[in-house]
């Protein structure tokens, strides 16, 4: 197959690695060669945080250039902004509807930009922008802290791939105490209809 | 068995298969994992060590003793264990000694860009650069045994994208046991580098080069792969990735070794293409010595001035910045959308990493950006003092810097009073000399010691202050103030740091003596879990809030400019994200309203 590139974008903190690894570990369940790359930044909290997973077969470079992302998975609204360029044209955007202002904003020297502005923006690059209110639906399941299963479980669904290989994935990436929390919002993610 | 590790798990894992009995290190971005991830096999000894010279020297000595043995390290660290490298190059070992130095191409986490390809050739050591995980772990094994056969230490390189990129990999269970153990060599004319040695030793390190130079023409891990013979790439490391990614149909001489190199696999490739390039990350390493060869190297039109050839010498690559030098350099043709999108009509805010909130460092910092005194930093979260709206750090170089860097602004007789800011693991690295300095030579610095109880921004690594090892056993835990004291320094004194009114008390009186002091500002990193189990976050009431903006100059993540507006200045009130906030109560300090509540005053509420 062609390569499939995920970059995944969030803020640190928000589990955008983990998201990265469950995504890794479904590309192998599919029996593809997969390469996972991730950059520690700085900071522990509050940066800004990127990982790439590229599906394929083989796979050669991990790492995404400009304009070659097929998918990008934003668990922040400006992060999808921020890492736009990679996507290629046409390409998808899975963006959670939350924010999270950086201290630019909150020190009053930026303006975070409104939904329509990113909206317009999301739509000179992608075909297909899907905004999934992620940490509204973790949240009602017991824990902000798993929306980025749900948007995993949201991206399985608009990929057409099996949800079994989404609870194998589980297995393999989460620690046992945490599996069921997640497997409900990897789940709540799949059945999630955008309205 | 398959398994997808990062490039650093699968050096652990190529060390434990190796034999590796002794592992020592000092974390940085990106080669931590490796000494963690090797920290948890069985029969293994793993070890954070103060710094990177006596973490090799430690590797050393294992090998000394008939042991393999590896170091781990970023890039910058070999520069702090230089000195080791270059005794252990002249002396050899008696069981295999791995030098793993972890680059940082584009410094995602570093000061400053450096290929450590160079030290192997400075050091007359093999360089092994592998291209994934698979071959981290594969150049692991032949590491130890390179390292065995030719009695010399080798150099593991690994790039971040290599260190932090997991791929498949073919592990085995077994393990490779080692022969019987030797008695410690008493054989000086190896081992003591006194001078009548040492000029023995350095004929016999150059004639070791020269016959690795040899076995090279016959590694297995360096291959050709002939395809079409239009273009032959030489390269290594990660930039074979791209290689394969843009020139699918290029014939590749992929070398693992990338010091020294088979001089006569490299001709042969070379007679058999047409058009012979190097694509190769950071310095021309590769490239000159090709050309030392004699071989023509496409140059594309550049002219014949600039080191390198075709390919950026600055920064990391990747597909993408490949294909457009290729293009430029008329290798392919333009075919893909490389014009970089750009977002229009937006203006994109800064996300700059930063304090985090309820951090320990914080307080200092807020005091000394009211002192408005130059402040010399160091290495670690503490760096970040430097962002808005503390602007607390003035220059910051390498590990250790900050006290050296304060004394002699101070000795060369620099009107303004001057601070140095160190973290304590970096006090233990190398803070502790210079600190002697100050006293000894006399200035009048003022350094502040950071100590948030554990080694912060790789990752919360255990330190000699922590009271615990690597392999999470119970030790001493090095007091720092005691150490201080006895050092001979006079104003020494501990504070919480997050006692705003007391750091500010004290700096302020100190600023009025001549003599030198030691402030340590001690309180644990809020991240640790221990620390994370007392978060109480902290609520503003409007009714005393007017929007003075004070906690906004704290720089804390946590508190914002809410849509509120006081009546009478419509200024923005603060808010405080209870899902951020761990209730550190520095802004509730530096409130002049009382309007931002302290823990025991919110606690009381939620109990009604």
């Amino acid at each position: 197959m062609e390569n499939h590139r995920f970059v995944l974008v969030g803020v640190g903190g928000q589990g955008t690695i983990l998201a990265s690894n469950l995504l890794a570990e479904i590309g192998l369940l599919l029996g593809l060669d997969v390469k996972k790359a991730e950059i520690h930044g700085m900071s522990q909290r509050g940066g800004s945080v990127v990982s790439n997973v590229v599906w394929g077969n083989p796979v050669y470079s991990p790492v995404i250039g400009q304009g070659e992302a097929d998918t990008l998975i934003a668990f922040e609204k400006l992060e999808a902004l921020r890492y736009l360029p990679l996507l290629k044209l046409s390409g998808r955007v899975f963006i959670n509807c939350h924010k999270i202002e950086p201290i630019t904003v909150s020190s009053g020297k930026q303006v975070y930009p409104g939904d329509t502005v990113i909206e317009n923006a999301l739509r000179q690059r992608a075909s297909m922008i899907l905004w999934i209110p992620a940490n509204e639906i973790a949240e009602k399941i017991g824990n902000i802290r798993v929306a980025n299963s749900v948007m995993i479980g949201a991206v399985l669904k608009t990929l057409e791939i099996d949800f079994e290989y989404g609870i194998k994935a589980l297995e393999k990436v989460i620690q046992p105490q945490y599996r069921e929390l997640n497997l409900q919002a990897l789940t709540a993610g799949f059945e999630w209809q955008p309205e | 068995m398959k398994r997808l590790l990062s490039g650093n798990e699968a050096v652990a894992r190529g060390a434990w298969t190796a034999g590796a009995v002794v592992g020592s290190g000092y974390p940085g971005t990106p080669s931590t994992e490796i000494l963690e991830t090797f920290a948890l096999y069985p029969g293994v000894y793993a070890e954070w060590a103060p710094n990177e010279k006596v973490a090799l020297d430690v590797a050393i000595g294992a090998a000394y003793a008939g042991r393999r043995a590896f170091a781990t390290m970023k890039h910058v660290g070999l520069n702090v264990a230089a000195d080791s490298l270059f005794y252990a190059a002249m002396t050899g070992i008696e069981a295999g000694l791995v030098i793993v130095s972890a680059d940082d191409p584009s410094m995602h986490s570093s000061q400053n860009e450096q290929d450590n390809r160079q030290y192997a050739k400075f050091a007359r050591i093999p360089c092994l650069d592998p291209a994934d995980s698979q071959e981290a772990h594969d150049f692991t094994i032949s590491a130890f045994n390179l390292s065995e056969q030719f009695d010399t230490p080798v150099l593991l390189r690994l790039t971040t994208r290599v260190c932090h990129t997991s791929t498949t990999v073919e592990i085995t269970e077994q393990r490779f046991t080692p022969s019987e153990r030797i008695k410690y060599p008493r054989n000086i004319a190896k081992y003591v580098m006194v001078p009548a040695n040492a000029r023995r030793r350095h004929g016999v390190i150059e004639h070791r080069i020269q016959e690795v130079s040899q076995y090279a023409e016959t590694f297995p891990h360096n291959r050709m792969e002939m395809r079409s013979p239009r273009l032959g790439i030489i390269t290594g490391g990660i930039a074979y990735q791209y290689a394969r990614e843009v020139f699918p149909d290029a014939s590749i001489l992929k070398l693992g070794m990338v010091y020294p190199v088979p001089s006569k696999m490299i001709k042969q490739f070379a007679s058999m293409v047409e058009r012979l390039i190097v694509l190769e990350e950071l310095d021309p390493f590769i490239e000159h010595q090709v050309r030392l060869l004699g071989i023509d190297v496409y140059r594309g039109n550049q002219d014949l001035d600039s080191s390198k050839s075709i390919f950026p010498v600055v920064g990391e690559l990747n597909a993408q910045i490949v294909r457009v030098s290729a293009i430029e350099a008329g290798l392919i043709q333009d075919i893909h959308d490389h014009e970089g999108f750009q977002i229009s009509g937006v203006e994109l805010p800064q996300r700059p990493p930063v304090l985090c909130p309820g951090c320990p460092h914080r307080g200092a910092f807020f005091v000394l950006s009211k002192l408005k005194v130059p402040v010399n930093g160091d290495i670690g979260c503490y760096t970040l003092g430097l962002t808005e709206p503390l602007n607390a750090i003035h220059t910051c170089g390498c590990m250790g810097a900050s006290i050296g860097v304060a004394h002699g602004a101070a000795v060369a007789g620099d009107q303004e009073r001057h601070v140095a800011v160190v973290g304590d693991s970096t006090f233990f690295h190398t803070g502790i000399p210079a600190l002697i300095n100050v006293l000894y030579n006399r200035s009048n610095v003022i350094t502040i010691i950071m100590d948030n109880r554990v080694t912060g921004m790789t990752g919360h690594q255990d330190n000699p202050g922590t009271g615990k090892t690597l392999q999470g056993k119970e030790t001493v835990e090095v007091d720092i103030e005691k150490v201080v004291k006895a050092l001979g320094f006079t104003h020494v004194k501990t504070v919480n740091g997050y006692d705003v009114e007391n750091i500010e008390k004290t700096l302020k009186e100190w600023m009025k003596m001549t003599e030198p002091a030691v402030l340590i500002t001690r309180e644990e990193c809020a991240l640790l879990p221990e620390a994370r189990m007392k978060y109480v976050p902290l609520e503003v009431i409007e009714e005393k809030c007017n929007g003075c903006t004070m906690c906004f100059r704290v720089g804390c993540p946590a508190i914002s400019k809410s849509e509120k507006l006081d009546p009478q200045y419509q200024r923005p009130l603060a808010v405080i994200d209870p899902a951020l906030c761990t209730g550190c109560e520095i802004c509730a300090q530096v409130c002049p309203r009382d309007a931002i509540l302290f823990r025991n005053q919110v606690l009381p509420k939620a109990e009604v």
